[in-house]
């Protein structure tokens, strides 16, 4: 026991003072702590007055992953938010100012996402704020936001049970993207058996709580409910219980690579797409440019926007992408929902004839904009924006043609409310 | 009385400036930075207080004690994790409520049991501490029986924390997976995690914390214990044909940093931006605490609370002024730090001052130069 001795007795003359450190130290922690409990009476976040239109711009931040895994699907949503910033700019700005983005980078990890989002809040005063794209980060920013009463523009479809006052959804939620899908394999597709394939994140194992609730209340069989760990590329054992169900579609919620290997190894258990249809919910034209089209063609996939939407406003958006950052670049469903969200903001602002949070959250409600996807509505009560739902099939190039749409645009009710067999979902308060 | 005052006066220079140091380091971090800092620039510097703590240990494993400790992300996390579960189930309003992601997963119908015991905060702080500890002893004694040691050493911390992440990741209804655990509301002894005032209190809690865990570091490497560490990272086979059982000396430090690890977990989610999750305690966190350590100079504790705190400070400004390029920086100050100051930023701080001192007396014995080290 040499070493506990040596532990208390040290050697060193006057090492007194550094006792008495030690001691003045825990004391201190005591102080800390009482002064704490008594410290009621706090200055709660007031600062809410934002400076960002005193001077000649409007700061605006972007909030995105530039590096790490994330980096890749992030990247376009900035280009898409940067293109929208200057078009804006071009014509005359907002009140008659300029828009200055503050960029920074959430680098794919959590805590730097709400660091850099309190940074943006409380040191550049930004207006608003452009940013996120996975659950988690946004689940990370939300207090940051609301604690502040700041505004965060959200791109990305998302599993819903959600609707912050201080979030404007631009993506999907639930019933614009994934009823619709299962719709549309009901009516399309005659489909009776469903069999669910999803990475083992947040968006997956909620989406498949709907479907499943759905499924239940449209007669539809579920036969199967599989997840693969992020970024699984063996599927063996999923590829076999798909074929022993005898199902008559999978449902696909496999984010990333995950979804190439698992279309292959499908293949090559003779299960094409032709003879069994796969409906994929994250694969849009930028991850098909990735991941190469002759390895997914042919696939359906459920969104609200392709490049390929028809409108003279898409035309306008894709012309001018291209045009901005290169004839090999996509558009597609977030990189539309970002652009769309920095004219929402703008509109709303000059609506609202200043940048302040409130009057600009009142200015939004009913707010509408003639969006590449069609024209899209702000609603009143959850911040999310109507959506028509497209199903559509990839082709050789690349690009997706739809084959399906809903009639008309879908109201968003991120927590489904209007849906009778939506009963089981609870919904969680925040 | 005269001979306590006596006590107090330090008997050589060296010491006198250490003490000074540590006073003026400890003013600055308790009034000067409160006082100049932003609400939410005080909060960010708590995140990286809390950081040190950890950088602490690392010091102890292997500056002094040769052990390249690649994981303590994994003793982090646990840290982390068990404080993380009291604040979620406080979130609710306590135990018989669900946190947050199982209601919105809806995978549970009651509260598993391995959430239960964490309802109590004095159980979730403890077991911060406790369960790193506890398991750091178990894996050292395994290891260092079996005498494995140098990379295989490294190699083997690093893939348990690996391992932690992908069990973690894989645990998505009962942890929450890669989303990990954050908190939109909570507190801790009354004490609000996002009111700016309490969030002032956590900040000089977590400084203290530090204090105490630096100056009971720094008596354990002075003492008996620490030179014995020290002969073990130089020549492990002497120390044993002494008699000494040089595992559990080595079982001690590693434990330490584990413990160190736990506390800077436990805190971490208590202050910056309160959440937890598989990225925070994977390969690449794990790597970046050791690269703190050897940006501040591995061997000394007063360097590895500098190189946390100044590298997380500089990775944070750097990627606001160029935040698409900041990756390439980083990268150069730490080619530069390897290449031009091995010792890190103690090193180069004990070179400027033999070069000041050594202008007035002669030279300084390589034996001063060890002792500071340690210091």
């Amino acid at each position: 026991m040499q070493t506990l001795g040596g532990f208390v007795s040290t050697r060193e003359k006057g090492s007194r003072f550094w006792l008495a450190a030690i001691l003045v130290m825990c004391l201190s922690a005591f102080v800390a702590v009482g002064c704490g409990s008594d410290d009621e009476s706090s200055s709660s976040g007031s600062s809410t007055s934002s400076s960002a239109d005193s001077g000649d711009t409007i700061k605006v931040g972007i909030l995105h992953s530039l590096s790490g895994t994330m980096a890749i699907s992030e990247k376009s949503v900035v280009d898409a938010e940067q293109l929208a910033i200057k078009e804006i700019n071009a014509a005359g700005g907002v009140l008659g100012k300029q828009i200055e983005p503050v960029v920074e980078d959430g680098a794919s990890d959590w805590p730097t996402f709400a660091e850099k989002a309190q940074k943006l809040i409380s040191e550049d005063k930004v207006a608003a704020v452009f940013g996120c794209w996975t659950s988690a980060s946004r689940k990370a920013v939300l207090p940051v936001f609301e604690r502040n009463k700041a505004l965060l523009y959200y791109p990305v479809q998302y599993e819903g049970m959600e609707a912050s006052p201080y979030i404007f959804y631009t993506g999907a939620t639930t019933n614009q993207q994934i009823i619709p899908a299962l719709e549309y394999l009901k009516e399309e597709k005659k489909v009776k058996k469903l069999f669910l394939v999803g990475s083992d994140y947040v968006f997956p194992r909620t989406a498949n709580k709907e479907i499943k609730l759905w499924a239940k209340a449209n007669g539809m069989e579920i036969t199967g409910e599989e997840y693969a760990p992020l970024g699984s590329t063996e599927f063996s054992t999923i590829v076999n219980k798909v074929k022993a169900s005898d199902s008559d579609a999978v449902f696909n919620t496999l984010n990333g690579d995950s979804n190439v290997a698992f279309f292959k190894q499908l293949d090559g258990a003779g299960l094409p797409s032709s003879k069994l249809p796969i409906v994929s919910v994250s694969i849009a034209e930028d991850e098909v440019r990735a991941i190469g089209a002759d390895k997914v063609e042919g696939q359906i996939v459920a969104w609200n926007y392709y490049q390929t939407t028809p409108g003279a406003a898409n035309e306008k958006f894709v012309k001018a992408y291209k045009a901005e950052y290169g004839d090999d670049r996509v558009t597609d469903d977030p990189i539309e929902a970002a652009y769309v969200a920095v004219y929402l903001w703008a509109e709303a602002v000059e609506k609202a004839g200043t940048t302040d949070v409130e009057k600009v959250k009142e200015a939004s409600k009913g707010l509408e904009f003639d969006a590449p996807e069609g024209k899209v509505v702000v609603d009143d009560e959850n911040q999310h924006i109507t959506k028509t739902a497209r199903i559509g099939v990839i082709n050789k190039e690349g690009l997706i043609d739809t084959v399906w749409e809903s009639d008309g645009p879908i109201e968003p009710d991120p927590f489904l409310e209007s849906y009778p067999w939506a009963k089981g979902m609870t919904p969680v308060d925040g | 009385m005269t001979t306590f005052v006596k006590s107090f006066v330090p008997s050589n220079r060296s010491e006198w400036s250490s003490r000074a140091t540590f006073v003026a380091v400890a003013i600055l971090f308790l009034f000067v930075f409160p006082a100049w800092l932003s609400d939410s620039r005080l909060d960010l510097m708590a995140s990286y207080v809390t950081y040190a703590i950890v950088a602490l240990g690392i010091a102890i494993a292997w500056g002094n004690g040769g052990m390249l400790v690649l994981g303590q992300g994994l003793f982090f996390g646990l840290g982390a994790y068990c404080v993380g579960m009291y604040l979620a189930l406080v979130e609710v309003g306590g135990a018989p409520n669900l946190p947050q992601f199982m209601t919105l997963l809806g995978s549970q119908e009651t509260l598993p049991a391995l959430w239960e015991p964490f309802n109590n905060v004095w159980f979730a702080l403890s077991a911060a501490v406790i369960v790193p500890v506890t398991l750091a002893t178990i894996l050292g004694t395994l290891i260092f029986r079996s005498r494995i040691r140098g990379p295989y050493f490294a190699i083997l911390t690093q893939a348990l924390a690996g391992a932690f992440a992908i069990l973690l990741i894989g645990n998505i209804t009962l942890i929450n997976g890669t989303n990990g655990i954050t908190t939109s509301f909570s507190e801790i002894f009354g004490l609000s995690l996002f009111e700016p005032a309490d969030q002032r209190v956590l900040y000089t809690i977590v400084v203290i914390v530090l204090g105490i865990a630096f100056l009971l570091s720094r008596q354990m490497l002075k003492s008996r214990y620490g030179r014995l560490l020290l002969a073990v990272r130089d020549a492990e086979d002497r120390v044993r044909f002494l008699g000494y059982s040089a595992t559990k000396i080595k079982v001690i430090a590693f434990a330490t940093a584990a413990g160190l690890a736990g506390v800077g977990g436990a805190l971490f989610v208590l202050v910056g931006p309160k959440i937890i999750s598989p990225a925070s305690v994977g390969i690449i966190p794990s790597i970046t605490m050791v690269v703190w350590v050897a940006v501040g100079g591995r061997a000394s504790l007063a360097g590895a609370i500098a190189g946390a705190i100044l590298v997380n400070t500089a990775e944070f400004e750097i990627s606001s002024a160029a935040p698409e390029y900041w990756l390439y920086f980083q990268g150069a100050l730490f080619i530069g730090v390897v290449a031009f100051a091995p010792k890190g930023l103690a090193g180069a701080a004990t070179w400027l001052k033999e070069k000041v001192t050594s202008r007035g007396s002669s030279s300084t014995t390589s034996t001063s130069k060890t002792a500071e080290e340690a210091a």
